[in-house]
């Protein structure tokens, strides 16, 4: 039962992207279409899969001072299997997808995991959790990536909608419309969840929480 | 030189590294609740972008190319950047506390932000120079300070408002200034186009 909860716990109850804020810069950057955003996410999911995998396996190899350069090359080394993996098989969203694939390696996710869940857990729970969160990562990606598509050029992946494909407003697929749709479904999710929203970014997810000194005026700390 | 002017244009405003690249979102978000903390946070981007681009171009050009491992290049320059701001931090605190103190706090932040890495991961698939790539770090740095001064101020505003619904308080109404002032930022466009 636990084990179910490792892994359903990424999609809904603290989706990364809509309730622990961590991941935003490519959610908001490749989400232009749907297709780019499950891409992006499925990409994310293979990394944190993979790292959360070994990372567990090492987490009693690797030394606690210098575990946060460990966890970076781990990570990185995955993203370049991926970055082969797209190029070659993939092309066209590997394109698409541009620098944001290289800066998987930088995603908050994937360290944030590493640091509060894999270097913790045994394999099995790990793995599940890598699994659970990347794909809660690609379902806020997909949603983010549906609605600019649709509202933006009137399509859903490439194929037009009547009505709306006359006139689509295309300021959705543009910067200033990825942060107000990022916006706008934070707080359709607060609504849902009937809970005060978050009244600012925590540390809690953030992997530099404990390295970080930037105090707040409450004396907490802010990342 | 010229070439020089339209990078450094294009990196602070046309292709504003924050608004319209969407790199360092998170820092933008959370450092912006304060102007001061804002500008301290701007100006370590501007000195650790400089750094690093200083530091990975000659790695990039002369370890990763002649060896053709170019592919090592994300585990080489995030290795890079990460240790180059543990160095800076020592170096400051030793040779100039006062700088220290004032940028000190803000160094941990900036290892896992995007923005440094993908500043040097542009300056390779941009193709520039030496000094283009110290040129465009420059301005991209100035960029992101620009932007999140003018956030931060927005902000300040935001926070102070009343009659927010209860659902858009906190990070949604953030977001939406920042889509507003994105949304101005739009306006250069043009320059140079």
């Amino acid at each position: 039962m636990s084990r179910f909860k490792d892994l359903t716990k990424g999609f809904v109850k603290e989706n990364p992207v809509l309730v622990t804020l961590l991941g935003m810069c490519p959610a908001l950057a490749v989400t232009t279409m749907a297709s780019n955003g499950i891409g992006m996410g499925l990409a994310t999911t293979f990394v944190l899969v993979g790292s959360n995998l070994v990372i567990s396996l090492l987490k009693k190899v690797i030394p606690d001072a210098v575990r946060l350069p460990c966890y970076i090359v781990i990570i990185a080394g995955f993203v370049t299997l991926i970055e082969f993996l797209l190029k070659g098989y993939v092309p066209a969203l590997y394109d698409s997808l541009g620098i944001f694939l290289s800066l998987i390696t930088v995603n908050c996710i994937i360290l944030g995991r590493a640091e509060v869940f894999a270097s913790k857990n045994k394999i099995i729970p790990s793995v599940l959790d890598g699994l659970g969160m990347g794909l809660g990562f690609t379902l806020a990606l997909f949603l983010m990536g549906a609605v600019r598509e649709i509202i933006g050029t009137g399509s859903i992946f490439g194929i037009s909608i009547p009505f709306i494909s006359q006139n689509p407003m295309s300021v959705f697929i543009m910067p200033a419309g990825g942060f107000f749709t990022l916006g706008v479904i934070i707080a359709v999710v607060n609504k849902l969840k009937k809970k005060k929203p978050p009244k600012e970014i925590g540390c809690a997810g953030c992997p530099n929480a404990n390295s970080c000194s930037v105090k707040t005026e409450k004396g907490g700390k802010e990342c | 030189m010229l070439k020089l002017v339209i990078i450094m244009v294009s990196a602070v405003l046309v292709n504003n590294i924050v608004l319209s690249q969407f790199m360092g979102i998170c820092s933008f978000l959370g450092v912006s609740k304060v102007i001061k903390n804002s500008l301290g946070m701007g100006i370590a981007v501007i000195f650790v972008m400089l750094c690093a681009t200083a530091v990975t171009y000659p790695v990039y050009k002369y370890i990763l190319v002649p060896y053709e491992i170019e592919y090592l290049r994300t585990v080489a320059f995030i290795l890079l950047v990460a240790m180059f701001v543990q160095l800076v931090e020592i170096v400051l605190k030793k040779t100039m506390p006062p700088l220290y103190k004032a940028l000190g706090v803000y160094l941990p932040l900036i290892t896992t932000n995007c923005a440094v890495l993908g500043v040097t991961i542009t300056n390779i698939d941009e193709e520039y120079t030496f000094i283009q790539s110290i040129t465009n770090a420059l301005g991209t740095g100035i960029g992101f300070t620009v932007a999140i001064l003018l956030f931060s101020g927005v902000r300040s505003r935001i926070d102070a408002a009343t009659g927010i619904p209860e659902t858009f308080k906190g990070v949604p109404s953030t977001l939406i200034a920042a889509s507003i002032v994105a949304l101005s930022f739009m306006g250069f466009g043009g320059l140079f186009g």
